[in-house]
């Protein structure tokens, strides 16, 4: 019995690293959007707030600039907000704990269906390293962006989607608008 | 009942903190099982190849909207004390554009960059650093664009109290909306396999 769950075990781990067996299918996006909109509800009825993601990186930026230059974060009002009166580090956030656990809720549902890979995702059209250069440009236009519009896809889109906020419906045309028409001019990195 | 619990005082700051890691357990959980941690998957939405991404986001928020309805309606959630972010309309509009152009240049939005990374994409990875990079720029370029983003503001409104319309009038309109736009996806979806194959 013992040797046998052992070949079993080993087979696993084969299927897992890649050189054997395919990792699970996605769910259907429908079960997936169920499941992420009842998260989503219970973050409204157990905290009265939304999910979000950017915001997170906001108070990572605050505390560096702080820690770098703080006469100079101090000065600005957009890291003010983050820092607060300076009692509690900027770091003890509803939002970067929550950003901790998208993190690890990722690994635990990648890790069961056998999706974690060490990879640059791209199209064959394009190399590794300008995809990079590509995924680095798109991360700084996502950031600046984001914080204009005063959340990203979870903060704005879904929770204010949810709550049919005017803003947040707006918002959300004119993310598929503008994906939508930069598409074209990027295609060669997916196609 | 009286929710939402937090705002009731059941519970204090490092308890959500808590809170916050489960939930944030749950969201990264669902987004990777809907394919979101793959780039690729991601933006074959702007390429009408899969439209995942339009049904996953529909999909939450109709079930989010109408649980927090009918909560609502029966009296167990409090639904004014749940926080709606003011809206800045046109602040709001140029930067939902460019987000989204960053979407598709970089392949992912905040949260499922994150479950990218979780599952071992390093384009996802350095896309988060250039997420802190956009950020800085936006922080320090801040009081040049203050004026601007603090401009046309409307305050908390949703869309039944802007249009004067009831709320389950317009929650229903955009159910039917999310069931439309799921069966027109799905015709998408099949044409452009049927384009490919031929």
């Amino acid at each position: 019995m013992t040797s046998h769950a052992k070949v079993l075990t080993a087979q696993d781990t084969v299927a897992h690293d890649g050189t054997a067996g395919k990792p699970q299918p996605y769910w259907s996006p429908y079960l997936a959007g169920f499941g992420l909109g009842l998260v989503l509800l219970a973050a409204f009825v157990i905290m009265g707030r939304g999910l979000g993601a950017s915001g997170a990186f906001s108070s990572l930026v605050a505390t560096g600039i702080n820690a770098v230059a703080p006469d100079h974060a101090r000065a600005n009002e957009f890291y003010g907000e983050y820092l607060g009166d300076g009692t509690k580090s900027p770091l003890m956030d509803w939002l970067v704990f929550e950003v901790i656990g998208v993190f690890v809720g990722g690994f635990i549902s990648g890790t069961l269906a056998g999706r974690i890979r060490w990879s640059v995702e791209r199209g064959p059209a394009i190399t590794d390293g300008k995809r990079l250069v590509f995924a680095f440009l798109g991360g700084g236009i996502m950031g600046f962006g984001a914080k204009l519009a005063r959340g990203c896809t979870s903060g704005q889109a879904l929770t204010g989607g949810a709550l049919l906020n005017v803003g947040s419906w707006a918002f959300m045309m004119m993310v598929f608008a503008g994906a939508y028409a930069a598409a074209y001019f990027v295609r060669r990195q997916w196609r | 009942m009286n929710a939402p619990f937090f705002k009731f005082g059941l519970f204090g700051d490092n308890v959500s903190l808590v809170v916050a890691f489960l939930i944030g357990i749950g969201f990264g959980f669902f987004l990777e099982r809907a394919g979101f941690g793959s780039a690729k998957k991601l933006t074959a939405q702007f390429y009408f190849t899969d439209l995942s991404v339009f049904k996953v986001m529909f999909s939450a928020i109709v079930t989010a909207m109408v649980g927090i309805f009918y909560l609502s309606w029966m009296g167990i959630v409090d639904l004014s004390l749940v926080y709606l972010t003011p809206t800045f309309l046109v602040p709001q509009v140029v930067g939902g554009m460019i987000l989204g152009v960053g979407f598709v240049v970089g392949g992912y939005c905040p949260g499922t960059s994150c479950v990218g990374l979780a599952t071992g994409r390093s384009d996802a990875g350095v896309y988060l650093i250039g997420i802190v990079a956009g950020i800085i720029v936006f922080g320090e370029v801040y009081p040049l664009v203050k004026d601007f983003y603090l401009s046309t503001p409307m305050g908390q409104v949703t869309l039944p109290a802007l249009l004067n319309i009831p709320y389950g009038v317009i929650m229903f309109l955009v159910v039917l909306m999310a069931i439309g736009g799921f069966a027109g996806a799905t015709w998408v979806e099949k044409r452009m396999a049927a384009r490919k194959g031929a």
